[in-house]
C-alpha cells in the first residue's frame, strides 16, 4: 500500500510550551488512521497543522509525496470535519455540500450529479431544502461529512465529530462511519480522546500523549500488546499495580504479592492486569497461575460487560475483575468469598 | 393557584408604570395629534374635519422634495454607518482578543454619555473656519484660507453618521460574536477566498443584526432635528425642521401634526421595501 501522508519530524510550540514534539508517521492509502490521546495531548494541534490552520515549527508534512510547506488551507488536497461540525446555519443542506465545489467554478450539472450522489451515499435524499437547523444530531454530522467528501480531498480529518451526540446515536455513528470509509475507500484521519471509537473503526490507532507518538499499532495489537504503561493504562480498563523488585523468577509488588513472571530482561516498575485475565474458581491442574482469594466488594452489573470490585484478603487490595455472563457466576454477590488465578503471560510489565 | 395570582398582582404592579408612561406620554398625545392632523379652525371658532393639511404636503414641491432629500440622506448614511462600522465590528469581536474589546467598546460608548448636543459643539469646534482642521492646514501652508466645512450638508453627514454609528455597531458586533470561527475555518477548508468568505459567510450570517442597526440608524438620522439644524446650517433641506417650521414659526399645528404622521409613515415604508428586498423578516431581525 502506498503511503498518503507522512509526517516528519513535526513539532509545534506555543508560547511556553510544546504541543506537538518531534511526531514521525506515516499513513497508508485508503485506511482509517486514528490519533487516540486524552485531551491537552497536542492531537487537535496535529490535526490543524496536517490541515493548514496552524503552521508548524519545524518538521515536514508530505501528502501524495508533495510537501505542504507554505499551502494555505485552501488550497490542501484534504478537508475537515470539525468538532463543532460547522454547518452554515444560513444555508439549506443542498447548498452547504454544494460549497465547496461552487468555489472550484464547476458546471452547475457537475455540482448538481456531485451533491444528490453524495447526499445518496449518506442516506440524506429528500433532506435537500431542510434548513440544517432543522436537522438532527445524526443528520447534521452526516450533512458535515458529505460538505467535505464531495470535495474528493486525499485525505477527510474528522475531528472528535461524534463527541457531541448522545451514546446510542454514537454506537449507531460509529459502526456507520466505519462501512461509509470502507466504502468510499477515502483515507480517513479520526482523532478521539474515546478509546472505544478508535478501537472499533480503525486500522490502525496511534495513542498520543503530551504531544508524542506512544504506539501506533493496530487496535487489537493495542489492546493485547500495549509497548507502554501508558497505553497499557489509557487503553481498555487495566488494574495498576506498582512494583517493588525481582526475585529470580517472581515480581515483588509492593502490596506484597508474589507473582510468577518468566523472561523480563529489565527491571519492571509497574504492573498492569486487565479485568478480564483473571481466572474465576481456577481448576487445580492449571499451571502457570498465580492464584488469590477475594471478596466480592460490589457487583457492577453492566450486561455482557459485568464487572467486580473485590479485595485480596491477605493484602486488602482493590482489583477488578470482569465477570464472565454465564450461569456458573451470576448469584455471586456481595461478601462472597471466591478464588481468582491470573497466567503469567497477562501481567503486563514496565 | 395562589403562587398565580401572587405572581399575577406583582406582574401588574410592575407593568403599571410601563403602561402609564406608553398611554398617557406616547399613545395620548399621539391620537392627538393624529386628530388634529385632520383639524383646521373654522371662522366661528370651531373644528372642521379635513385633508388639507396632507394635501398640502404632495402639492407643494419644496415639502415632497425636502422629504425625498431627507430620505435619501437617511439611506446613505445608514450605508455608509454600515461600511465604516463593519470592519471596527468584525475587528473587535474576530480579531483582538476578548481582554481589550471590552475596553473598546466601552470607548466607543463615550460619545453616547457625554449627550448630541455636546458632540455636535465638538464637531463645530473641529470643522469650524478657525477649528482645528483649518488651522492646521493653514499652519502647514497646504491651504491659505480656510475650507468651508462647517453649515454645509457635509458636516451634517458627518455629525449624522457620528452619533449614529453606535447604534451599528452594537447589533452588529452581537451577531459577530455568536459567529463560530470554524464556521471562517471550514469555509476556507472548502475552498474560498477571503472575499467569498466575507460576502457568503460573514455578511449572510450577521444580516439579522446589520438589518436591525439599518432600521435603527434610519429612523433616528430620519427623525433626527439637533444635527441638521446646528451642523447643516440655512442650506440643509431636512424634513424635521419643516415640521418645527410648522409648530413654531407660523404655528399651523394641524400641518405639523400631519407632516409628523407623514414622517411616520412613509420611513416605516421605505423600511418595509427595504426589508422586502433584501428578503428578510422583520420577526427575525435582531435574532
Amino acid at each position: 500500500m502506498s503511503k498518503i501522508l507522512e509526517i516528519k519530524n513535526l513539532t509545534k510550540e506555543f508560547k511556553g510550551f510544546t504541543a506537538v514534539k518531534d511526531v514521525s508517521f506515516d499513513v497508508d492509502e485508503g485506511g482509517f488512521f486514528s490519533i487516540l490521546g486524552p485531551s491537552g495531548c497536542g492531537k487537535t494541534t496535529l490535526l490543524r497543522m496536517i490541515s493548514g490552520f496552524t503552521p508548524q515549527t519545524s518538521g515536514e508534512i508530505y501528502i501524495r509525496g508533495t510537501s505542504m510547506k507554505g499551502i494555505p488551507p485552501e488550497k490542501r488536497p484534504v478537508n475537515i470535519v470539525f468538532q463543532s461540525l460547522a454547518l452554515f446555519p444560513m444555508m439549506n443542506v443542498r447548498e452547504n455540500v454544494a460549497f465547496g465545489l461552487k468555489r472550484q467554478k464547476l458546471k452547475k450539472s457537475e455540482i448538481d450529479i456531485r451533491v444528490t450522489d453524495m447526499l445518496e451515499r449518506v442516506s440524506l435524499q429528500g433532506y435537500e431544502k431542510k434548513k440544517v437547523t432543522e436537522l438532527s444530531g445524526g443528520q447534521r454530522q452526516r450533512v458535515a461529512i458529505a460538505r467535505s467528501l464531495v470535495m474528493k480531498p486525499s485525505i477527510l480529518l474528522l475531528d472528535e465529530p461524534l463527541g457531541a451526540l448522545d451514546r446510542k446515536l454514537r454506537e449507531h455513528m460509529k459502526i456507520e462511519l466505519k462501512l461509509l470509509q470502507k466504502e468510499i475507500g477515502t483515507t480517513f484521519i479520526y482523532i478521539t480522546h474515546d478509546q472505544s471509537e478508535a478501537l472499533v473503526m480503525s486500522d490502525k490507532v496511534a495513542v498520543m500523549n503530551k504531544g508524542k507518538f506512544e504506539q501506533i499499532d493496530t487496535p487489537v495489537n493495542l489492546y493485547k500488546h500495549p509497548k507502554t504503561a501508558f497505553v497499557a493504562g489509557f487503553v481498555g480498563e487495566s488494574n495498576k499495580i506498582e512494583i517493588k523488585g525481582m526475585k529470580g523468577d517472581f515480581i515483588i509488588t509492593k502490596n506484597g504479592w508474589k507473582l510468577k513472571k518468566k523472561g523480563l530482561d529489565f527491571n519492571p516498575k509497574v504492573l498492569y492486569i486487565r479485568p478480564e485475565a483473571f481466572i474465576l474458581s481456577p481448576t487445580d491442574d492449571l499451571k502457570d497461575i498465580t492464584r488469590f482469594n477475594v471478596k466480592i466488594k460490589t457487583v457492577l452489573f453492566d450486561g455482557s460487560n459485568t464487572k467486580v470490585s473485590a479485595i485480596e484478603l491477605t493484602s486488602k487490595t482493590e482489583i477488578l475483575i470482569s465477570l464472565p455472563q454465564n450461569a456458573k457466576f451470576e448469584n455471586l454477590k456481595e461478601g462472597d468469598n471466591i478464588e481468582v488465578g491470573i497466567n503469567y503471560n497477562n501481567l503486563k510489565c514496565y | 393557584m395562589k403562587n398565580t395570582e401572587g405572581f399575577n398582582f406583582t406582574f401588574y404592579l410592575l407593568i403599571v408604570p410601563v403602561l402609564l408612561w406608553l398611554i398617557l406620554l406616547i399613545v395620548l398625545p399621539h391620537i392627538d395629534l393624529f386628530i388634529s392632523s385632520f383639524q383646521v379652525d373654522s371662522d366661528t371658532g370651531g373644528k372642521i374635519f379635513t385633508f388639507e393639511h396632507y394635501a398640502t404636503f404632495f402639492k407643494n414641491k419644496i415639502y415632497w422634495l425636502t422629504f425625498v432629500n431627507t430620505a435619501a440622506y437617511a439611506i446613505g448614511i445608514t450605508v455608509l454607518s454600515f461600511i465604516v462600522t463593519f470592519p471596527v465590528a468584525f475587528y473587535l469581536t474576530k480579531v483582538i482578543s476578548k481582554k481589550y474589546s471590552g475596553f473598546l467598546t466601552l470607548l466607543l460608548l463615550i460619545p453616547i454619555w457625554v449627550g448630541e448636543l455636546v458632540t455636535v459643539y465638538g464637531w463645530m469646534i473641529i470643522l469650524g473656519d478657525h477649528g482645528i482642521i483649518n488651522e492646521f492646514l493653514m499652519y502647514t501652508g497646504l491651504i491659505d484660507k480656510p475650507i468651508k466645512m462647517l453649515y454645509s450638508n457635509f458636516s451634517m453627514v458627518v455629525g449624522l453618521l457620528y452619533f449614529s454609528m453606535l447604534f451599528m455597531i452594537v447589533p452588529v458586533m452581537s451577531t459577530l460574536e455568536s459567529l463560530d470561527d470554524s464556521l471562517i475555518e471550514a469555509a476556507s477548508d472548502l475552498g474560498a477566498s477571503k472575499w467569498t468568505i466575507f460576502t457568503k459567510i460573514i455578511i449572510p450570517y450577521s444580516m439579522p443584526g446589520i438589518t436591525s442597526g439599518g432600521i435603527i440608524v434610519f429612523m433616528l438620522v430620519i427623525g433626527d432635528f439637533v444635527v441638521p439644524d446646528i451642523l447643516g446650517g440655512k442650506s440643509s433641506l431636512w424634513f424635521t425642521e419643516q415640521i418645527y417650521n410648522e409648530f413654531l414659526s407660523t404655528f399651523n399645528w394641524g400641518e405639523g401634526a400631519a407632516f409628523g404622521f407623514l414622517l411616520l409613515v412613509i420611513s416605516s415604508f421605505i423600511i418595509w421595501i427595504a426589508l422586502k428586498l433584501t428578503g428578510q423578516k422583520l420577526e427575525r431581525v435582531g435574532s
